[in-house]
């Protein structure tokens, strides 16, 4: 990937859901282009195609129609073995934490790590508990998930995301769990890292405490990108 | 634990700490798993016990080749054979020597006791073709209406059983005759006769009814030191008259009887299907934990793939699992088997056991069976889609 190039690049996407004349068009040519380091984040109201769009540039689902170049790689027709390759390039922070109830948090975060790279995997449990403890959570490192708060888990989850050092972080409402300190501290933290290490981070929020630290604000509506409402 | 298998499996044990973190149903998945393990070994000892059973009368004897009727499935099953064919095999260079043996089932009473004994009719002129132990008493069978009697028969007293001997004799009634054993050897009960009794042919032929000298049920002959009993088997076939007759090696016999008992006589049939049935509720009881189990993690699952994990690496876990089950239930499952086996035994008299061999087959096969219903319950796992968490 040359130093110019975008993290990511869709163009003329087009995506439906379902088959035939039940088949639903849920984004229309969309264009987006999203630089190397930055925040950005996605609004709209709800099914405006947001999660879909994140997805899509995620590798998480097939793209049916257009492109969309994630790190210099064109996903549109690229084969399951290279949609995989490329998720271990991103981290992901989902809105329901989905931790492992079995793992202790260490553990949890240590998931997110071993299946980086080996130079990445070499730094173990000193990687996690260093994520851990950004995150404020050095004394709950071997905590079960039921033995957590809400605001804790999302912070386990966060840190799953970003122990393997990521260079796109996909997030979809990511403090909605935490408390406002929680919440900006977490942003600052993604922020510092796309300003520190070149981490792009794209985030689904209606967060507004959030949307004032975004690089760029794009907006969503009936599954086209709002163009009057892009910012940034 | 966790850090052993950590060690062993490279990576964290995922399996494992998702099985331990549900105790109540692990313990359940374990029960399951030993139950499955006790009806597959106890099916086992019983067919095991009935392969024993079928081959201990081949112990008694000792002998190169027998000639047996047509429809001689079994040493105590079929039609008699002519003794003329036992000389007619005598003309064959290898065969040095040959004797009838009569075989019947005989009801006897003894202290008002009544006792269904396999009875062997010898020639106790030719103690050659009886096994170390029985040919001692040999000499005792030349007596008229003698006999030596299996001290291990249910019904008789052990320890007054193995007091028997020529100083302190027993006596049998048969059939208003009485019968006088004056040694005893070991054999043991059957699934059809409670011991075993030898005689001399001409007592056997007093107490079993319509048998005569020339008819004996088997003809066991002796070879010469390094004859090819197959190649002799296949020479007296050609040469006896009777075409029909089973000529067979002596070990040969042995296997056939033993095959026969096992797949197509009721009972050995019916304890195959145990130990097959035995392995299906294992198979059913592994899938249904392991599926649930699947089902129940989902989301996790569909997040190790959105992460960048592998399906084999999720296959990996679900297989661990049913590894794990399959060794952590094998132990109880053994343990609680061998006490059953041996009340069984003790109760029954049969030769139950629950061999080392067998048992680590089983638990071989046990964790083959559950890496089966692993693979087919990881099915699920297609549902697992990353997509779906957002």
């Amino acid at each position: 990937m040359g130093a110019d190039e975008p993290a990511i690049a869709v163009a003329g996407l087009n995506h439906w859901f379902g088959r035939g004349e039940a088949s639903k068009q849920a984004l229309f040519d969309v264009n987006l282009v999203v630089a190397r380091g930055s925040l950005t984040v996605l609004m709209g109201p709800s099914g405006s195609g947001k999660t879909t769009l994140l997805t899509l540039m995620g590798c998480l689902r097939d793209v049916q129609q257009g492109s969309v170049r994630l790190l210099g790689h064109e996903l549109a027709a690229a084969p399951e073995r290279q949609l995989v390759a490329m998720r271990r390039r991103l981290g992901f922070i989902f809105q329901a934490h989905n931790l492992h109830e079995s793992l202790t948090a260490r553990q949890n975060v240590l998931m997110g790590l071993h299946v980086k790279p080996r130079r990445l995997r070499a730094a173990g449990d000193g990687a996690a508990a260093h994520v851990l403890g950004l995150l404020g959570l050095a004394d709950r490192m071997d905590y079960l998930p039921a033995n957590l708060s809400g605001g804790q888990k999302q912070r386990v989850a966060i840190a799953r995301a970003l122990v393997g050092d990521p260079e796109v972080v996909f997030a979809d409402e990511p403090t909605a769990a935490l408390d406002r300190d929680s919440g900006l501290n977490v942003v600052e933290l993604l922020k510092h890292l796309g300003r520190t290490r070149g981490m792009t981070t794209v985030m689904v929020t209606h967060d507004s405490r959030i949307i004032g630290l975004a690089d760029r604000v794009v907006t969503l509506e009936d599954g086209r990108i709002d163009a009057a409402a892009v910012h940034g | 634990m966790t850090r052993i298998l950590t060690r062993l499996l490279g990576r964290l044990p995922i399996g494992w700490l998702q099985l331990t973190h549900s105790r109540g149903r692990l313990i359940a998945a374990l029960a399951g798993v030993a139950f499955a393990n006790v009806l597959v070994f106890v099916q086992l000892a019983i067919l095991g016990s009935m392969s024993i059973a079928t081959g201990r009368p081949y112990d008694f004897f000792e002998s190169g080749l027998m000639i047996s009727a047509a429809d001689a499935d079994s040493m105590t099953d079929g039609s008699n054979v002519a003794r003329q064919w036992l000389f007619q095999a005598l003309a064959h260079p290898q065969v040095t020597a040959g004797a009838p043996l009569f075989v019947g089932n005989v009801t006897l009473q003894h202290a008002g006791t009544t006792m269904s004994l396999t009875t062997f009719g010898v020639d106790p002129t030719q103690p050659a073709f009886l096994s170390p132990a029985l040919r001692p008493g040999a000499e005792l069978l030349t007596l008229p209406e003698s006999g030596i009697i299996d001290r291990l028969t249910r019904g008789l007293d052990p320890q007054d059983a193995a007091a028997i001997g020529p100083s302190w004799p027993a006596t049998l009634e048969v059939r208003g005759r009485t019968l006088t054993v004056y040694g005893s050897f070991e054999g043991g009960g059957g699934f059809g006769v409670d011991g075993f009794l030898v005689v001399s042919d001409q007592t056997f032929l007093k107490i079993v009814q319509n048998r005569q000298t020339g008819a004996p049920d088997h003809i066991l002959l002796a070879l010469a030191p390094g004859a090819d009993a197959d190649q002799v088997a296949q020479d007296l076939r050609g040469m006896i008259s009777d075409r029909t007759l089973r000529i067979r090696s002596y070990a040969q016999a042995r296997a056939e009887d033993i095959a026969y008992q096992q797949t197509r006589r009721p009972t050995g049939i019916i304890f195959g299907f145990g130990v097959i049935i035995g392995v299906l509720v294992g198979l059913v009881i592994v899938y249904q934990v392991l599926s649930t189990d699947v089902a129940d993690h989902i989301h996790e699952y569909a997040t190790f793939k959105a992460i960048g994990y592998r399906q084999r690496f999720l296959l990996g876990i679900v297989l661990e699992e049913a590894l794990i089950l399959a060794i952590l239930g094998a132990g109880p499952g053994y343990l609680i088997a061998r006490a059953l086996i041996a009340g069984m035994r003790k109760a029954t008299n049969l030769p139950l056991e629950l061999g080392t061999s067998t048992a680590v087959a089983v638990v071989v096969g046990t964790a083959m069976a559950c890496a089966l219903s692993g693979a087919l319950a990881t099915r699920r796992l297609a549902l697992a889609d990353p997509a779906d968490l957002f």
